[in-house]
């Protein structure tokens, strides 16, 4: 089997447009997550106080 | 500086500085006097004044086991000392270049004061040393910090800012000698290159290792964004200075890509180093000292995530929007154009995403002249 330039533009067409499909729903599903709420608010939060030295 | 690492790291300091030293003899002596010998007598240089670095605090007191509760700020502030010097030289050699573009004959008769070299020194002395010296120390200032975790050694911060700086100045001194591999942001050649890929990787390692001592539960975006910047340079360096040197003791090699491959890749390569450095690494800045500095967390957290898979995704692809009307394929131009216009949407998500954290502390950015610049700098 050869590996032409038909064959590449066919993958980058067909595949590629799925798996960035998939990707972007899968980051938005991760995203949106209810109880990953929590985490990322504790996270915003944190940064704003953090001079007080590595926790031990 | 020396008063800082333990007595081992002192010896491994002294060992690079030695080996680093050597293998400037070693090109210096394989170039027989051409820009590779040198370029081999700068790095001796630097491995010899690194030496004596070393040597001039060997024998002071070792830092007690107090430090450990103290994030480490010494290469911080080195960083962005030298990183501010770098940007003294640069715009000075930008400023040059604009007087060359309105007097091209300002040359001096000398090939070194030639637009063509004194470019590359502009746009390397700025994105690479100016903004790579910033990223470089800002992101061990946010790593730590945003993962309540200290450096995990003293020596690594310090191998990658100096060696890094190695590699800057070699790029640089390399121009005025006529040295390029005529690729547009990656003009250096494969021995400079090669010495990147080191201490990329030790830097690559030494944010994992951080990271894996954090504290906090979730690493805070800022750090993605940090670690995309890492992770795709090395990538892209890597694959677009693929070259075969014409012998060990030449600076000149060959490009392992030819004709449209060739365009393809660099413009692959350029416009993700673009993205990567000046993008991604800006936003980590933003997404850490914006909200620091406003007293405010960042307006939606989840939308900054968003934003990131959008920008890493799909800046990627659009590398080939520098080939319009190229012998490039028209499907590959086609769709960096599309992806093009699409990150329009997470570029606004992140410009949004700052302007919304600053609603309600708009008194601050009406005193605040460190905000003030934030907030331009998101309006852009
Ligand atoms: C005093 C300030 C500056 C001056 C006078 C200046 C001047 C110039 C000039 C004359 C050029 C060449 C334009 C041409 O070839 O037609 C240039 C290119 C460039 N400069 Fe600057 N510059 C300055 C600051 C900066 C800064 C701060 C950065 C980035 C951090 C920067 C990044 C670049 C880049 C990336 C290019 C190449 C653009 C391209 O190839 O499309 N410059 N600059």
């Amino acid at each position: 089997m050869s590996f032409d330039h038909g064959m590449l533009v066919g993958f980058a067409k067909s595949y590629g447009l799925f798996y960035l499909l998939g990707l972007s729903v899968a980051v938005l599903i991760y995203t949106y997550w209810p109880s990953n709420r929590a985490r990322f608010d504790r996270a915003a939060k944190s940064v704003l106080n953090d001079e007080d030295g590595p926790w031990q | 500086m020396v008063a800082g690492l333990t007595k081992g790291e002192r010896q491994l300091a002294l060992l690079i500085s030695i080996a680093v030293a050597f293998i400037g003899l070693a090109m210096a002596g394989a170039g027989q006097g051409g820009a590779f010998g040198v370029h081999g007598f700068i790095v001796m240089a630097f491995g010899i004044g690194t030496i004596f670095v070393v040597i001039s605090g060997y024998f002071l007191p070792e830092p007690g086991d107090e430090r450990l509760a103290q994030y480490y700020d010494d290469p911080i502030k080195f960083g962005i000392v030298v990183s501010m010097v770098w940007a003294v030289f640069g715009m000075f050699i930008g400023d040059w270049v604009a007087w060359l573009l309105a007097y091209p004959e300002m040359t001096f008769d000398a090939g070194w004061a030639s637009f063509g070299r004194l470019r590359p020194v502009h746009t390397t002395a700025v994105i690479f040393g100016f903004v790579g010296n910033a990223l470089i120390a800002t992101s061990f200032q946010v790593v730590q910090r945003t993962s309540r975790a200290r450096l995990p050694d003293q020596l690594s911060p310090w191998f990658v800012l100096i060696g890094y700086n190695l590699f800057c100045v070699i790029a640089v001194s390399g121009y005025f000698m006529g040295l390029t591999q005529s690729k547009e942001y990656a003009e250096p050649e494969w021995y400079a290159d090669l010495w990147l890929v080191v201490v990329w990787v030790v830097y690559f390692l030494l944010y994992l290792r951080t990271l894996m001592r954090r504290r906090e539960p979730h690493i805070y975006v800022a750090n993605w964004y940090y670690l995309a910047f890492i992770l795709v340079v090395a990538i892209l360096h890597i694959v677009n200075n693929l070259a075969v040197p014409i012998s060990f003791g030449h600076a000149k090699s060959y490009s392992a890509f030819s004709g449209v491959q060739d365009a393809m890749t660099q413009w692959w390569y350029g416009h993700n180093a673009v993205a990567f450095f000046l993008t991604a690494g800006f936003l980590a800045m933003l997404y850490y000292y914006l909200p620091k500095r406003a007293g405010r967390p960042i307006y939606s957290y989840r939308m900054s995530i968003v934003g990131f898979w959008g920008i890493t995704f799909f800046y990627m692809w659009v590398g080939s929007h520098h080939l319009h009307y190229t012998a490039l394929p028209l499907w590959v131009q086609n769709l960096g154009m599309t992806f093009s216009l699409m990150l329009l949407v997470p570029s606004w998500i992140a410009a949004a995403n700052a302007l919304l954290t600053l609603n309600g502390a708009w008194h601050k950015v009406r005193t605040d002249a460190t905000l003030r610049f934030m907030m331009v700098a998101a309006v852009f």
